[in-house]
């Protein structure tokens, strides 16, 4: 198909259109249904933009990172923080090491606590945050290292949970994307069937207008014309209130944890721009391949 | 213009016509008679490819009807006006559109062509009904504007089933004139019809050729009419 003819077939004039009756209730049920389908596609897509976002983001923030926590009794707490880092420095492959400071450390612990933490008087341990070097470090020769020289000193390695969670995230942006896929095909689907009983319930127009020298071109393009600029309309309602949904999510913070911040961010909004005018081209393939079919079963 | 080459049809069950030969030449007038159920009107849809034979080879504007694609086919009919027996219409269309449609579906100028069409709603006895629909029609009005119909292109060819079936003399001695009137102005015209009053009409008029489908075979009829 050339870019003249889906040209000539989208153009058409009002004239050739009235050759096919309206009908009512077909075109409402197009309408609801790439309407339905283009809200829930902008949802898949959130979801998929979402959580290709957190996957990056916890593979980036987590990796190559450790933390060092250390438990003393709150007169050896200095020494053995020293300790560690003086071990930490000297260790090949660990690029930075750094103890929290107590605000820091405050910070960290007010969501549980609440912000008038008296934290000076409780035993909490010091954290160190440890950065590798693109090499890495020698992981059970630092833990024997620290249990012989700091006792208190436990090291957290964040692969062990950062894993699991990016494995999560991914799985669950290839869920979205396949919902894309399966959203498009549904849509393909559910047009075909309304193209079908359209052409059905006008097999005496097309059999007329054949009779008179119609093309099937011509005959097929007063169909695709109509579904294609329903589902275009249908999906751009569907978006603009799927749009208005995801506006509606609260916005990424620290509190919310990974459930925030699942819209669509700067560009991204307007990936979903991209889903009327998919909408109208899988109407259009659907539309012109039914009205093919049928076309072809007359002389 | 038309030509039936040894052709035979049947539609599943025996045999319906066979051997059938003729050649319409351009500016031909030819009447197709012969008892109800004999394959007038199957003789007239093997003419402009609403059937393929089921033997021989039917050829127009002389291609082979077999090897001319969907397109090609749809071109040959905007030369071959047609009149069914049972006409049929785009029935939420007005009258005046469906009438207009062989020039729409061709993608000639509408407007250049209105007063071509109210002339030819005039003749046809058609205007005041213009804006009717066509299940509001009487079945003569039905055949009239099917005439009007096939004409609006100033086909080659005209091929009419019983044009005149639901008509009263006065009207289909009209329709008659205006058939006579595009032959005199060149065009090949076949017209089926069991009205041998018709026929002789027309005789006096034009020199037209009877054929008679009888036995399953077409055949000339002589002057016995
Ligand atoms: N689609 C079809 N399938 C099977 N048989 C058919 C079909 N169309 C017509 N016939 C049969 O073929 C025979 C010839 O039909 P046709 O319509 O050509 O007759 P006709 O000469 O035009 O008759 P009439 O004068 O009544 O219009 C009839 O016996 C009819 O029953
Ligand atoms: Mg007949």
């Amino acid at each position: 198909m050339s870019a003249g003819t889906i040209r000539s077939l989208l153009m058409g004039d009002k004239q050739a259109d009235r050759v096919v009756p309206p009908t009512g209730f077909t075109a409402r049920l197009t309408l609801f249904v790439s309407g339905a389908m283009a809200f829930l596609a902008v949802f898949a897509l959130a979801l998929s933009l979402a959580s290709g976002r957190l996957a990056d983001r916890w593979a980036d923030e987590l990796a190559r990172s450790a933390t060092l926590r250390i438990n003393a009794p709150a007169d050896q707490m200095a020494d053995q923080t020293m300790m560690a880092l003086e071990i930490l420095r000297q260790t090949p492959g660990v690029a930075e090491a750094r103890a929290l400071t107590a605000e820091e450390q405050t910070a960290l612990l007010s969501p549980w606590f609440g912000p008038n933490l008296p934290i000076d008087t409780l035993p909490v341990p010091q954290l160190i945050e440890v950065r590798e070097t693109d090499e890495g470090y020698d992981q059970a020769g630092l833990r024997l290292r620290l249990s012989a020289e700091v006792p208190g000193a436990v090291l957290d390695d964040h692969t062990r949970w950062r894993d699991p969670l990016v494995a999560a995230a991914t799985s669950l942006r290839r869920l979205a994307l396949v919902s894309i896929l399966l959203i498009g095909g549904a849509t393909a689907a559910m047009i075909t069937l309304a193209a079908n009983a359209a052409l059905a319930a006008n097999a005496q127009v097309i059999e007329v207008l054949r009779l008179v020298g119609a093309r099937d071109r011509f005959i097929a393009s007063a169909f695709v014309r109509r579904f294609t600029l329903r589902a275009l309309i249908g999906s751009s309602v569907g978006v603009v209130l799927g749009m208005g949904g995801v506006l509606l999510l609260p916005e990424a913070s620290q509190e919310g944890g990974f459930l925030t911040g699942l819209g669509f961010r700067g560009v991204g909004w307007l990936l979903p721009l991209a889903v009327p005018i998919m909408g109208a081209a899988v109407a259009f393939a659907a539309t012109w391949a039914a009205a093919h079919r049928t076309l072809k079963e007359l002389t | 213009m038309i030509e039936l080459d040894n052709v035979g049809y049947s539609y599943g069950g025996g045999e319906l016509l066979g051997d059938v030969s003729v050649q319409l030449a351009p500016g031909s007038f030819h009447f197709l008679t012969g008892p109800s159920g004999a394959g007038k009107t199957t003789l007239l849809k093997l003419c402009y490819g609403a059937l393929q034979p089921t033997a021989g080879q039917v050829r127009v504007f002389d291609e082979d009807m077999r090897k001319l694609d969907r397109d090609q086919m749809a071109l040959m009919r905007r030369r071959i006006g047609v009149v069914h027996q049972d006409c049929r219409f785009l029935d939420h269309l007005p009258l005046s559109e469906n009438i207009a449609l062989p020039l729409l579906v061709s993608g000639k100028d509408l407007n250049g062509e209105e007063e071509n069409l109210r002339e030819l709603m005039k003749w046809v006895g058609l205007a005041p009904r213009a804006d009717a629909l066509p299940p509001e029609l009487s079945g003569g009005e039905r055949q009239r504007a099917a005439l009007a119909r096939a004409v609006i292109m100033s086909p080659d060819v005209v091929i009419a089933d019983e044009p005149t079936g639901n008509v009263d003399w006065e009207m289909s001695q009209r329709l008659l004139q205006l058939l006579v009137e595009l032959n005199r102005m060149g065009k090949t015209v076949l017209i089926a019809s069991h009205d041998l009053g018709l026929i002789r009409a027309a005789k006096s008029q034009v020199q037209a050729r009877v054929l008679r489908i009888s036995n399953r075979r077409l055949q000339l009829a002589g002057a016995d009419l």
